[in-house]
């Protein structure tokens, strides 16, 4: 992901030819440690809980890849709207990175759910209200990729992106709200109601440690992500100047006359 | 022009243009209607009907029919828009987007209102459904409906331009409305009386959902009628 070097891109003297630099290597080895930390922590040094006994390591995941997902929403949201305000590529460019990488940790977020449900409930899938929102509102994001995959000129796909932005995010509230009360009736254990408000120690330690390594890992990605969107687009204009060009020079007479 | 009539009398020209429109060529009525009552019957199908499963589940089945049948009549309402880029002579035609999205919104409201109420006969009959509590299904049919046609319209019209349409207005529209979906069949649930709680924080919770949407859709269709 640091160095994708291409012919085509290096012609260009002044393009960037990496995703890659000194800012974001030195992000990515402060996230390296603070998972490294983390997974001492909450695999190897903290204890089992006393309620939850090991399935507490699965929440120290938990967490964080749901919050990170959250702040990457978060983050499409504001570009969606800077972008109808502004109308510049960096806030399109911005509010779609962010949507992958929060569809990513959303998708693990799911995982890890349900994982820790098999362990706690024995089955895979209870309609537990968090779970249930992560898996709607993930859906819902599937959706907003889906429009971004459809070629089209950039501006109308980006003025498309930030229109489902804004739709979606206004939802998460009320998702939460309707699932919540929805499933209130039944309610039992939850992923995050089980959390211990006063755990102590390396407990918490490692439940902070994972959740800084989470948000590192998140921006880490959002910076690649949004400098590799970048390329490709420049990538792409490259590509149609070129195409241009041999069109040019397919009609011109001296080519006309070699063939 | 614009300015004397404003965006409600904008919105009243578009919802009577589209309810004409949808007078004459009785799509809604040949064949949106009998496909949500085959729905009704593929649902009694699936579900044995004699063990009291579908009474018991008249509420959700009611309402995913409505889901199901809302994005044929927003394909409908917006695919006769794109067909002969009628999006872009509105465009031109002087009048306020708000005042194109509120009168789409408000004939897409008057025509799922209409095939709810052929539904709710369907259900009667087909379902053996006893309805109690009328006012609060009256409440919860208005405000879901209205939430329904508010994301609807703006989701309508961003797909409408795309050749992918058919499958991607589904996959937008439906994880939206999903709380709609829980709040309407929870709502009438109640009032049908299978529940003791009180059903009126759902319909209060249906038109928030409608209210935001609504909201949101007039300042968000200018630069989806311009750009998108």
């Amino acid at each position: 992901m640091t160095t994708t070097k291409t012919e085509s891109l290096s012609t260009v003297p002044a393009a960037p030819t990496g995703t890659g630099s000194r800012g974001t290597r030195v992000l990515g080895a402060v996230a390296l440690l603070f998972l490294v930390i983390a997974v001492a922590y909450g695999l190897l040094i903290s204890p089992p809980d006393a309620q939850l006994g090991n399935t507490i390591r699965i929440i120290y995941m938990h967490v964080p890849t749901v919050m990170a997902a959250y702040l990457a929403f978060l983050i499409t949201a504001v570009s969606s709207g800077m972008y109808l305000w502004k109308r510049t590529e960096f806030w399109d460019l911005l509010g779609s990175s962010a949507a992958e990488i929060g569809v990513l940790f959303f998708a693990v977020t799911i995982v890890d759910g349900a994982l820790w449900g098999k362990v706690t409930w024995g089955v895979f899938w209870r309609w537990e209200p968090r779970l249930t929102t992560s898996a709607v509102l993930l859906i819902m994001y599937i959706g907003y990729l889906a429009v971004r995959a459809i070629p089209a000129d950039p501006k109308t796909r980006a003025t498309r992106c930030a229109i489902i932005g804004l739709v979606a995010v206004v939802n998460i509230p009320i998702v939460h709200k309707a699932v919540d009360w929805w499933r209130g009736l039944h309610q039992g254990k939850t992923v995050l109601g089980t959390i211990d408000p006063e755990m102590g120690g390396t407990q918490l330690f490692a439940m902070y440690s994972a959740l800084v390594a989470g948000i590192l890992v998140c921006v880490w990605l959002l910076i690649h992500r949004f400098r590799a969107g970048f390329l490709a687009e420049r990538a792409s204009d490259l590509g149609l100047d070129q195409a241009l060009e041999e069109r040019r020079l397919e009609s011109s007479p001296a080519q006309g006359a070699d063939s | 022009m614009t300015q004397t009539r404003g965006v409600f009398g904008d919105a009243l020209l578009i919802a009577r243009k589209d309810l004409l429109l949808e007078r004459r060529a009785k799509i809604g009525l040949g064949q949106v209607i009998p496909f949500a009552i085959l729905v009704l019957l593929l649902f009694a199908f699936a579900l044995d009907p004699d063990r009291g499963v579908l009474k018991q589940a008249t509420p959700g089945l009611f309402w995913v029919t409505v889901l199901f049948s809302s994005v044929l009549t927003l394909q409908r309402s917006f695919g006769l828009e794109a067909e002969d880029g009628i999006l872009e002579a509105l465009r031109l035609s002087g009048l306020s987007p708000a005042g194109i999205y509120l009168g789409k919104v408000t004939a897409l409201t008057i025509e799922l209102l209409l095939l709810e109420a052929v539904l709710v006969l369907g259900v009667a009959v087909l379902y053996d459904t006893e309805f109690l509590g009328i006012p609060l299904l009256l409440a919860i049919a208005v405000t879901a409906t209205l939430g329904i046609s508010a994301a609807g319209a703006v989701y309508g019209a961003l797909a409408a331009r795309l050749r992918s349409r058919e499958t991607l207005l589904p996959l937008l529209l439906l994880p939206l409305l999903a709380p709609v979906l829980i709040a309407a069949t929870r709502g009438c649930e109640v009032s049908l009386q299978r529940e003791a709680m009180s059903g009126w924080p759902w319909a209060a919770l249906l038109g928030i959902f409608a209210l935001v949407y609504l909201t949101l859709g007039s300042f968000l269709f200018r630069p989806l009628l311009e750009d998108a």
